[in-house]
């Protein structure tokens, strides 16, 4: 550890001090909020009916596991949203190497692509339910939807990240289109569809929880709105601090994945 | 002079867009011998590097023909950015074009590393592009062209984008390591002085459409490198020669 001067030793030491410097400040901000929701419920700054507080959550959450339902909702949920990404993803990234293979096809479904980006795919909704019937299936392909387009639109603006000169050297090394796209199109991409991946986690739990609203019987967007119907207002925020935890590690999991490719 | 390798036969070449047509060649005709290394100049746009486009066969002219009399000719193309791949080492980047035609072999791969080692790039096999100089760089590019073992090498403008400095000394070892290897080249350049330093003949190309204007034997001592040549009264005399033809 030795091997740099008294400088250098002063500067890692105030790099580390910024760095758990910032980790106390964010953990700070999380117990203050909490902890001035809790005393503003206990004190009746506000009416707890109406904005619930950590430990009423906390109760409910105990109630649903201790009626074994809590799994259940976080079950389902995860389910669907993992399945709408994975689906959205997968056929966002693949209809964007079609659009990429034939550029005929591209330039016509061009203004489609355009307003089926703007359009808010939540308008769908009543549609789905009609085709699909009101159950998981129609949550899942709205999941897919909210995610599909936007994937497909950035990860094909990934691949003109490899430039026409990048392809007009693979054409003189003797390359076949298949060659460019797999030795250069691609990984030139890929910093893209990481940043796809990281926008669809986000899409697919909007169409998730959307769909929930629509037509579900269980899960957590359920519980919200069954939550506010009846005015259990706990419920409702029990559920949502749920929400914020299975994001956010959905989300690292992405993360995680990147780092990975990047490390490669 | 050997034998023809390639033959550029009355070639007329004219390019379409939206907004007209333009005509970048008219009937152009040169050939270029085995073992030879021949120089176009040119002004800016005047349709240099279309020649290089046709030779290598990604455009067809629209008359006349490029033939190659001793039948088909392995050709590399080096282009004025080096266009190694950010996320391939150097030694990788070197291998693409054998990855890409299938040749990697045990065998092609030793050779290829051993061209990195012999030009300098030994330290650099497992280093990311990014960290080499320009310099470095082009070399790099240079030996994924010569990878291939081409017979005729395609040079692209391939200084213009280093500094000064670097380009002389570049021009200087790309000369010795074409001589060395044996290779056929034709270089496309703007810059007359790399071409009488490095060529044994320059065609001087007239505005568009490129017409074969003037053809320059340039005659040094076989073992006098690209540096060497610039020092000589004779270097100047043929640049001040090709700058008048330039603007004839």
């Amino acid at each position: 550890m030795s091997g740099y001067s008294a400088e250098h030793g002063a500067y890692l030491r105030r790099l580390r001090r910024r760095r758990q410097g910032v980790a106390l400040c964010r953990g700070l901000v999380l117990l203050l909020f909490f902890g001035l929701w809790e005393l503003g419920a206990r004190l009746a700054w506000f009416d707890p009916f109406i904005l619930s507080s950590p430990s009423r959550v906390l109760g409910t959450l105990g109630r649903l596991w201790g009626e074994g339902r809590l799994l259940m909702h976080v079950g389902v949920t995860l389910y669907e949203t993992v399945m709408g990404f994975l689906i959205g993803t997968g056929l966002g990234i693949f209809l964007a190497v079609v659009l990429w293979w034939l550029p005929f096809l591209n330039r016509v479904l061009d203004p489609y692509l355009v307003v089926l980006n703007a359009l808010p795919k939540i308008a769908l909704g009543p549609v789905l339910i009609v085709w699909i019937g009101a159950g998981v299936g129609s949550i899942i392909v709205m999941a897919v939807l909210v995610s599909l387009v936007v994937t497909t639109v950035t990860v094909l603006s990934g691949f003109t990240a490899a430039t026409e000169e990048k392809q007009f050297l693979m054409r003189t090394l003797g390359a076949t289109k298949g060659q460019t796209f797999l030795k250069v199109v691609l990984p030139a991409g890929v910093p893209h569809m990481m940043s796809a991946l990281k926008i669809s986690v986000g899409m697919s739990w909007v169409g998730v929880i959307v769909g929930e609203y629509l037509v579900s019987k269980s899960g957590l967007g359920y519980l919200i709105v069954y939550g506010g119907q009846v005015f259990k207002l706990d419920l409702v925020m029990a559920s949502v601090v749920l929400l914020c935890l299975l994001a956010a590690l959905m989300y690292g999991a992405v993360a995680l994945l990147e780092g990975r490719v990047r490390g490669k | 002079m050997g034998k023809a390798l390639l033959n550029v036969d009355h070639v007329y070449l004219r390019y379409h867009t939206p907004q007209g047509e333009t005509e970048a060649l008219r009937d152009l005709c040169f050939r270029v011998e085995k073992g030879a290394f021949v120089a176009v100049v040119g002004p800016s746009g005047c349709g240099k590097t279309t020649v290089l486009s046709l030779i290598m066969g990604l455009n067809a002219p629209s008359a006349g023909e490029v033939t190659f009399p001793q039948g088909p000719c392995p050709m590399g193309y080096m282009l004025q950015r080096d266009n190694l791949l950010e996320w391939r080492t150097v030694e990788k980047n070197a291998l693409l074009g054998l990855e890409v035609q299938h040749r990697l072999t045990d065998q092609s791969r030793k050779k290829t590393v051993a061209l990195l080692k012999k030009y300098g790039l030994g330290d650099f096999l497992h280093s990311l592009p990014g960290e080499l100089s320009g310099g470095m760089r082009q070399k790099a590019a240079l030996i994924r062209t010569l990878a291939l073992e081409p017979e005729l090498l395609l040079l692209d403008e391939p200084f213009s984008a280093l500094d000064y400095q670097t380009r002389l000394t570049l021009a200087d070892e790309v000369l010795s390591i074409i001589k060395a290897e044996g290779k056929t080249a034709l270089l496309v350049t703007h810059d007359i002085g790399e071409a009488v330093s490095m060529a044994d003949r320059v065609l001087v190309f007239s505005d568009r459409p490129a017409r074969l204007k003037r053809e320059i034997p340039i005659d040094f001592p076989a073992d006098l490198s690209a540096l060497g040549r610039r020092e000589t009264p004779a270097f100047q005399a043929y640049f001040g020669r090709i700058w008048k033809e330039l603007r004839a």
